[in-house]
């Protein structure tokens, strides 16, 4: 997957989450929970969706690191 | 033959709106059959019935705004005779109205369903969404899942029908109700409690890391069983004040506060949370707040809770002083979940800490029992394996 492919996987999964987010809106740098309102099963809802879009398990302990949506496309980018 | 009648889905509530009818007369129907959508300030609601018969009749009709307690339905048993036709005269509701009473009116026979004709599969926010709108179903065209129509599909149909009527105004007035009557009826009492989370959390890391991503578990699901293993050791926290005295509920309905992303919250229950394992827990409160954002919660999950829990951990709050649900007669709220000193065996570790708070009614529980239930919760989070 390119890294455009893997952006958009991270904006559909946002969607899924949090669909009255418009993907235009969300600045890739800012942390997501905060920036789309997410609690915990949105967030996990959201790593669920990344697994079946690319298999990558994504651990509790690396949470922090697809805190946002550069450093999510970046983490999946590391492991597909 | 027995009521069906328009359910009281809260205290908030007075009346409700009957979007659309599941069944017609002559339907047999079978306890948890969901049988009407009804309009409430917090959504549309599935509504279920509480026994096997066969519907007799049905007494008002979609569009129509009744109060609590009106009926809506006649239900017969299988070996009943039927009732005679139903006049066409209104109904007047056989509960007194709580709210500005709308008379009931009797229903128009239902059309007879063209050979082959099936009922269309649609959302309870977009059969809503129609009613509210006008739109004939059938004229839809669906996108959602299955060729379920969805609340797009409506609105997009109506594209020439004035925007959306806002819920949220009436939301907040119904909850502004809510807490208005409870602070104003209830005496609120508090006590709070600092729970070590380092086994819990330890525990359930272990436990995630051998699960599926799917299958993991979130540690509000601790929490949830926390207080219902507690609730059996004071079991007065679960139960409802109603006429002067204090009525303990047969089972333990975990209301949970679930924030709507357009604003507002509801608090469906989760059933028998005691008797359920963690991961059954988990799958149904995913799927409580799921549907309640989608605007599909059914009438038993609005109207059962025994007892509320709230948790704002991940707004970053230290703790919850919450008000209390009334009937109900308890509420637990729950902070953040974060690493604070505490002191072990006479030296200072960070660990981490979680605030629970438990909000009373005084008229019900004294302190005492009340320092029983948070002390139990406390107890219970520290051998997470036997939750």
């Amino acid at each position: 997957m390119t890294e455009q492919d893997l952006t958009t996987v991270v904006r559909q999964a946002l969607a899924r989450v949090a669909p009255e987010t418009a993907a235009t809106d969300i600045d890739p740098a800012v942390p997501i929970r905060e920036q789309c309102d997410l609690d915990s099963m949105d967030f996990l809802n959201f790593v669920i969706a990344l697994h079946k879009a690319t298999g990558v398990n994504v651990p509790e302990t690396d949470y922090p690191q697809i805190a946002s949506l550069d450093a999510a496309v970046a983490y999946l980018r590391a492991r597909v | 033959m027995s009521d069906f009648c328009m359910p009281a889905l809260g205290a908030d509530m007075e009346a409700g709106t009957l979007v659309e009818w599941l069944k017609r007369p002559g339907d047999t129907v079978r306890r948890g059959d969901i049988i009407a959508v009804v309009d409430t300030e917090k959504g549309a609601i599935e509504v279920e019935v509480f026994e096997d018969g066969v519907v007799d009749a049905i007494l008002v009709k979609p569009g129509d705004k009744v109060p609590v307690g009106t009926v809506l339905a006649r239900i017969r048993a299988a070996d009943e005779a039927a009732a005679p036709a139903v006049p066409a005269a209104p109904t007047a509701p056989e509960i007194p109205p709580r709210a500005a009473p709308a008379a009931a009116h009797a229903a128009p026979a239902p059309r007879p369903a063209a050979p082959g004709e099936r009922r269309r599969a649609a959302s309870p926010a977009a059969r809503r969404r129609a009613v509210e709108l006008g739109v004939e179903l059938a004229t839809v065209k669906p996108t959602g899942p299955g060729g379920a129509i969805t609340l797009g599909d409506v609105e997009r149909a109506a594209a020439a029908v004035p925007a959306a009527t806002d819920r949220l105004p009436a939301m907040r007035r119904a909850i502004a109700a809510a807490m208005s009557r409870s602070k104003r009826e209830i005496p609120h009492a508090y006590v709070t409690t600092s729970i070590d989370m380092t086994r819990a959390l330890g525990w359930l890391r272990a436990e995630n890391e051998r699960r599926e991503v799917a299958d993991r578990l979130l540690p509000a699901v601790l929490l949830l069983k926390a207080v219902g293993a507690a609730l059996h050791e004071v079991p007065e926290l679960n139960g409802f004040w109603e006429d002067d005295r204090l009525k303990q509920a047969p089972g333990i309905h975990i209301g949970v506060a679930i924030f709507l992303r357009d604003g507002g919250l509801v608090s469906p229950a989760i059933h028998d949370v005691d008797r359920k394992d963690l991961a059954t827990v988990m799958r149904e409160l995913g799927d409580l707040v799921a549907r309640a954002r989608a605007g599909s919660l059914r009438s038993s999950e609005l109207a059962d809770a025994t007892i509320t829990v709230t948790n704002l951990g991940d707004q970053g709050v230290e703790s919850t002083l919450g008000i209390i649900y009334p009937p109900q007669v308890a509420l637990v709220g729950f902070g953040r979940i974060s690493e604070r000193p505490w002191v072990a065996d006479g030296r200072v570790e960070a660990r981490p800490v979680l605030v629970a708070t438990l909000s009373f009614d005084h008229r019900a529980v004294d302190g005492h029992r009340a320092g029983r239930f948070l002390a139990a919760v406390d107890r219970h989070l520290r051998a997470p394996e036997r939750l």
